[in-house]
């Protein structure tokens, strides 16, 4: 067996960010690879790279041994590199067989649709791989497991020959886990290459034949599963060594500002996304918590803002239970949130700087007097966090949009400290921002914790956990699975955690 | 961990599986004409199978019916076309000028052509620029009463003085189906239970048709084979549904929806012609009245499928033909709904669906209760029934509603 | 920064209303007729003091259903229900006024808060539709609209609450007793009506509610985005449902300057198409009370100084291809203003970026 794809000296470049660099990954034919790293070590641009979306500054790339340069999916598709997305782009309203085939219906005339020999095709495809769907059945019936084999066998239809999974396992359950590890044996079997991405440890080790290993725009080593383990693997992951906590002063409080009891939650068609779930949080302290995206992080937020209610247990808020109170209720008791989604859920985009700065504390003085808006206590005190957060702007009658991104976040957070709250929920508080902007940020959320403040640290970036927390919990299919003191954790230890290995 | 979810939970679609299958679609059809014959026997009133008001009802719905599919069209590439009304109005006004001018013939083109061209217009509007849909299709509306009125002034002759009517267009040659149509037209004249009422109607159906007539109903089967068969419609209805995804396969979708919309401006224009041509033989100003806005109802009645869009019309088209030929018969037909609610109430509770049985029952009574009480329903409320009942079909059946996911939504190319 | 607002707030709709004037020119021209005469002739009969009072009462009506309008776009909805909501008001506020007799004052105050009640009352189907079950406003305010008409049609029976009037072919409610009535003021050797007055309060209100209260921020966040503003602590589906409400009040209000200063009683000659007008006006007038008044004014103004097109050999109805096309030009021109907008602000954070890297002091 050859190499398939051999990948040499990518690099891409973005302003101020260096997305990949020196790029090397050799994929052999008829073989699973996957690729491993944590948040923004560079696999989604390189897989982008790979599927002709994104066009790269430097490098080469050979498939099937001729170097090719891809300028667009259509141009990737011919190659035979098909890409499963992690969000699927499936219609509803349609069949699996219309979903299948869009694109590259077979035809009569150009114009009719040969469904017959289409649904041979595919028929013959879900035979060939073991692929359990009906191509007649509607998409709306599908779970996200037959969703997803949907999309595999629509890149099979193309004639894929090496495809490229990007963290196909984020949203499914370990039974749907199996059956797609089974489905990507066969194909594999068959004789076609799976490129792999994904966060978890255990998965990669029980599916791949080559692991590569990413961190900071590059390419590591690559690795067979049998010559690693999960602890070596964690460890390049997030390489050597990390920082040591910055030495704050602690005058962690008695009471708890935030606890959690038991809390479970289940979305609206019944998957449950938080299981039993306890956390408890003092005054005084950065209670950091780790885990890989999408293991129920942004629900928790919500019952804590009160957006959301628990199905069974409880959620109090500075003796507040959230689910009986209001969500301005909330904020008014001394509330600072900085959510993760800041452009959908911290700004008003298309509003000046000054409205931006009342969002979220108009209830109460000094943005509201009464019924009233307090325009004059905005303005003042926007130019207060313009300056101390070191926000580049020409004023605050600019609008939010026109920002950059860590100009933004700076906002955001020096809005959410204002009016010495007692509970700070930062959810990644640095996503995204410049290294000068992170130190600001650091160090206003270090004074605030100083100051008495609780603050719940929601972060994928390590580095960012390990500096701030004075403990660090790990959540992990919707419960805590360990609460960690950073001083005597590992990196490993903490990689292992969020990977769902059962240590602590 | 949740082992227990293993999959989601299927929708049910109870209503959905019922009226899927072509016998029992056949049944409910044939209950609801054998009600009918019952209370038309009981109550001496034989309007509502009258051969008058079928042919009718068919004269009333085709316009409905164009508009419907028209709004089918652009909405199921994604864009909601509120400028029916105006392209329905470009439509009664160039088939009635360019009718007067070369001929009956010539007037359907020319409105096929302009409507295609106001269709055209709304899609430079939402698709190239992006401008809010409403606001393009409402545009559309104003500038296109306006215009037909003012043209009307600067054109037409005037008649006796006024203006807002068109000089009579030849009317289109009618025939009538040989054998068959005598045929049903002696068994409707035996009076014999149920199967003269039927004879009847479709004598009403078969009688004096236009060949318009025949040739635009011929549309519903080829927007269906359209849609569901060839590969534009495959492609049209994921413009509506993911555009993302399929601009990800490398569908151009701003072509299809250019082309869509297009199309959905002629087939609404040609709805205005036969308003102006067969319907009647002049232009009249506000001779639409509001038919494109009943076109959008029929859309959302129809589920965006082109029988349901067809049906939708025809009911529809029945209340205006029923409207302007007898209001009496409109309580013979609240009968026949209540006894229908009934029999429906009783089949429920039978398969022991209680909730739909439940409902069946009230709604039974309420036309009991309207027929006792009422001696005629006011002639308004018969004129509102379309736009009533989709209010209706919104509040409570939203939920069972498939409408195409994007419809309405900006859409900027290279967006995620 | 504020001129440059001003700047392009102005530019855009003047640019619309000259794109506007250019089509109908060539239009005209190519109907044979000068358009600069015609222009002429209709400026001058349009601003003649007779007609400046009938545009003035015109202007009323439009004003508030601009900023029924406005209100609605301030949360992204689109009301078109205004025309139902306006009827609706007029309506029960006629037959109410006229079945009670109470002082001056109250009795016509009782009649506006009836209008507002049951404009509000009306429009808040289409909201309880939308935050309930999804249902877009334009759909369900268009079905809306037919069957407020209808409903009023049935009601202004003449055994119910209609009568018809000697030598009249027109059914209507009964009249407003004299207690009931608003006096119209002189202006122009005319009589204009003084709900004029309570147009401007509607304005005047409008813009402190949407700028200066809580309430008003709270509308416009959730406009803005609904997201935001729902982690921002706003009941965001509730405020959707009061501001619909809130529309639909200020719509009920529309009629009454007729009603209240002129005819005394609702008939089924109360014109319609306030939906389309008041979106429109909104639109124009960029949802600003000034800039609605403007936008009210002159299309009261083109449909006032129409019918003198007649004798000119034009039909007047060329008045309406204009609005409809200034509307259609002012949607697409705040579209390119927005876009150079957005760009010249990034410049400007760009060049104070540059600047920061020697000068820390921000203005």
């Amino acid at each position: 067996m050859g190499n398939i794809l051999e990948v040499a000296g990518v690099e891409k470049k973005y302003p101020g960010v260096i997305a990949n660099r020196d790029v090397s990954l050799l994929v052999r034919e008829g073989s699973i690879h996957a690729i491993i790293g944590e948040n923004g070590a560079g696999k989604s641009t390189l897989m982008k790279t790979l599927y002709g979306l994104i066009r790269p500054d430097l490098g080469s790339i050979k498939v099937f041994g001729q170097e090719v340069s891809l300028k667009s999916p259509q141009d990737a598709i011919a190659l035979g590199i098909g890409m499963v997305h992690q969000h699927f782009k499936l219609a509803d309203n349609a069949t699996v067989l219309e979903n299948v085939i869009l694109g590259s219906e077979p035809s009569r005339f150009g114009f009719v649709v040969k469904f017959d020999e289409a649904r041979k095709k595919l028929l013959e495809i879900a035979e060939t791989y073991h692929l359990d769907i009906d191509p007649d059945e509607s998409l709306s019936n599908l779970g996200v497991g037959e969703r997803q084999r949907v999309e595999i066998a629509k890149v099979l239809f193309r004639g894929a020959k090496i495809l490229i999974l990007d963290e196909p396992t984020a949203v499914l359950v370990p039974q749907e886990v199996s059956e797609l590890f089974d489905n990507l044996r066969d194909l594999v079997n068959k004789g076609l290459t799976v490129l792999f991405i994904s966060h978890k440890l255990d998965e990669v080790l029980s599916i791949a034949d080559d692991i590569t290993i990413m961190r900071q725009g590059t390419t590591v080593v690559t690795k067979k599963p049998a010559e690693t383990n999960k602890k070596e693997l964690a460890e390049l992951m997030v390489g050597g060594e990390l920082p040591r906590p910055i030495a704050g002063i602690q005058k962690r409080s008695s009471e708890s500002i935030l606890s959690i009891k038991g809390a479970s939650y289940s979305r609206f068609d019944g998957r449950e996304i938080l299981h039993n779930l306890n956390l408890d949080l003092h005054g005084g302290e950065i209670l950091g918590l780790a885990g890989v995206e999408g293991n129920g992080q942004s629900e928790l937020i919500e019952l804590i803002m009160g957006l959301l209610s628990p199905s069974t247990g409880s959620v109090e808020v500075l003796g507040l239970d959230t689910s009986t109170t209001q969500t301005r209720d909330i904020r008014n008791a001394g509330v600072g949130y900085i959510p993760q989604d800041r452009q959908r859920d911290g700004l008003l985009m298309s509003a000046p700087l000054w409205e931006n700065r009342i969002l979220g504390h108009q209830f109460a003085t000094p943005m509201a007097r009464g019924i009233w808006i307090n325009k004059n206590a905005a303005a003042q005190d926007s130019k207060r966090v313009v300056e101390e957060f070191d926000v580049r702007t020409p004023g605050v009658n600019v609008l939010a949009s026109a920002l950059s991104g860590g100009n933004q976040q700076k906002f955001i957070v020096g809005r959410e400290l204002s009016g010495a709250p007692k509970l700070i929920i930062a959810a990644q508080p640095t996503r995204g921002v410049d290294v000068g902007a992170q130190a600001i940020i650091w160090d206003h959320l270090m004074k605030a914790r100083s100051s008495g403040a609780g603050i719940l640290l929601i972060s994928a970036d390590l580095e960012e956990l390990f500096s701030l927390s004075d403990r660090i919990a790990v959540i992990y299919s919707g419960s805590i699975v360990s609460v960690l003191d950073p001083s005597m954790t590992s990196p490993e230890d903490l990689g292992l955690a969020m990977t769902g290995a059962k240590t602590a | 961990m949740a082992t227990d979810t293993k999959k989601e939970v299927k929708p049910a679609g109870k209503v959905k599986t019922f009226f899927k299958s072509p016998a029992r679609i056949t049944i409910f059809i044939a209950v609801i004409f054998f009600v009918l014959a019952l209370v038309e026997s009981l109550t001496g009133s034989t309007d509502i199978s009258s051969p008058g008001t079928s042919g009718a009802t068919l004269r009333f719905a085709i316009p409905l019916l164009m508009a419907g599919l028209g709004g089918l069209w652009a909405e199921r590439a994604g864009v909601i076309n509120i400028g029916l009304e105006g392209m329905m109005i470009v439509g009664t006004w160039t088939a009635a000028w360019f009718g007067y001018q070369h001929g009956p013939l010539m007037g359907f083109v020319a409105a096929a052509i302009f409507g295609l061209a106001s269709g055209f217009f709304h899609a430079i509007l939402t698709v190239k620029i992006g401008i809010d849909q409403a606001v393009s299709g409402l545009a559309i509306n104003l500038i296109a009463a306006g215009g037909a009125r003012y043209l009307s002034g600067v054109f037409f002759p005037p008649v006796g003085g006024d203006r807002t009517v068109s000089p009579p267009v030849d009317a289109f040659p009618t025939f009538t189906i040989p054998i068959i149509a005598p045929i049903l037209e002696k068994i409707d004249a035996q009076d014999i239970f149920f199967i003269s009422n039927l004879a009847g109607i479709l004598h009403g159906l078969t009688k004096d048709l236009s060949l318009v007539t025949v040739a635009l109903l011929l549309l519903v089967p080829l927007t269906s084979w359209i849609l569901w068969r060839s590969k534009f419609g495959l492609r049209m209805r994921f413009s509506g549904e993911n555009p993302v995804a399929a601009e990800s396969l490398g569908i151009n979708v701003y072509r299809i929806r250019y082309i869509a919309i297009s199309i959905s401006g002629m087939l609404a224009s040609l709805g205005g012609a036969y308003l102006a041509l067969v319907a009647s033989s002049v232009y009249r100003e506000g001779q639409t009245a509001g038919r494109g806005f009943i076109g959008l109802a029929t859309v959302i009645f129809g589920n965006w499928k082109p029988s349901g869009v067809f049906a939708g019309s025809i009911l529809f088209g029945f209340t205006d033909a029923l409207r302007v030929r007898q209001s009496e018969s409109v309580m013979s037909l609240i009968l026949v709904a209540g006894i229908i609610a009934m029999l429906l109430s009783i089949y429920y509770s039978i398969s022991r669906k209680w909730k739909p049985g439940a409902i069946s029952a009230a709604l039974a009574l309420v036309a009991w209760w309207i027929h006792q009480r009422v001696d005629v329903i006011p002639q308004e409320f018969v004129t509102v029934f379309p736009n009533f009942a989709t209010l209706i079909v919104l509040t409570f059946l939203a939920q069972r509603l498939t409408p195409p996911a994007m419809a309405g939504m900006p859409y900027r190319r290279g967006s995620e | 920064m504020k001129k440059d607002k001003v700047f392009w707030a102005t530019v855009a709709p003047l640019a619309a209303v000259l794109s506007a004037l250019l089509l109908v020119s060539i239009i005209l021209s190519l109907q044979g007729a000068n358009p600069i005469e015609i222009f002429q002739v209709m400026i001058s009969y349009g601003f003649d003091p007779r007609n400046l009072v009938s545009e003035l009462n015109q202007t009323v009506a439009y004003y508030l259903a601009g900023v029924a309008a406005a209100i609605g776009f301030k949360m992204l909805l689109f009301n078109i229900g205004i025309d139902g909501q306006y009827r609706m008001g007029a309506f029960f506020g006629a037959v109410v006024g006229a079945a009670v007799s109470l002082p001056p004052v109250l009795h016509v105050l009782l009649i506006v808060i009836t209008a507002m009640l049951a404009g509000g009352l009306w429009a808040s189907i289409a909201g309880y539709l939308k935050v309930r079950r999804g249902v877009s406003e334009v759909i369900s305010n268009i079905m809306l609209n037919f069957i407020a008409a209808a409903i009023i049609a049935f009601l202004l029976g003449e055994d119910l609450l209609g009568i018809l009037p000697e030598g009249s072919q027109n059914v209507q409610t009964r009249p407003i007793p004299l207690s009931g009535q608003l006096p119209t003021f002189k202006m122009f050797n005319g009589e204009v009506y003084s709900f004029l007055f309570v147009a401007i309060l509607v304005g005047v209100a409008y813009w402190i509610m949407l700028n200066k209260t809580v309430f008003g921020f709270n509308l416009r966040a959730t406009g803005l985005s609904f997201r935001a503003a729902r982690s921002s602590g706003v009941n965001a589906p509730g405020m959707i449902f009061v501001t619909t409400v809130l529309s639909g009040a200020i719509a009920g209000l529309v009629g009454l300057g007729t009603l209240l200063s002129d005819t005394y009683s609702y008939s089924m000659a109360f014109p319609s198409g306030f939906a389309f007008t008041g979106l429109s006006l909104a639109l124009l007038g960029r949802n600003h009370p000034v800039g609605i008044f403007f936008a009210a004014f002159l299309w009261s103004f083109l449909e006032r100084s129409a019918p003198v097109l007649e004798y000119e050999g034009v039909p007047p109805e060329i008045v309406i291809v204009m609005q409809g096309t200034i509307v259609l030009a002012i949607v697409i021109a705040y579209e390119v203003v927005a876009r150079i907008n957005l760009r010249q602000q990034q410049r400007a954070v760009g060049r104070v970026n540059v600047e920061l890297v020697s000068d820390k002091e921000v203005k």
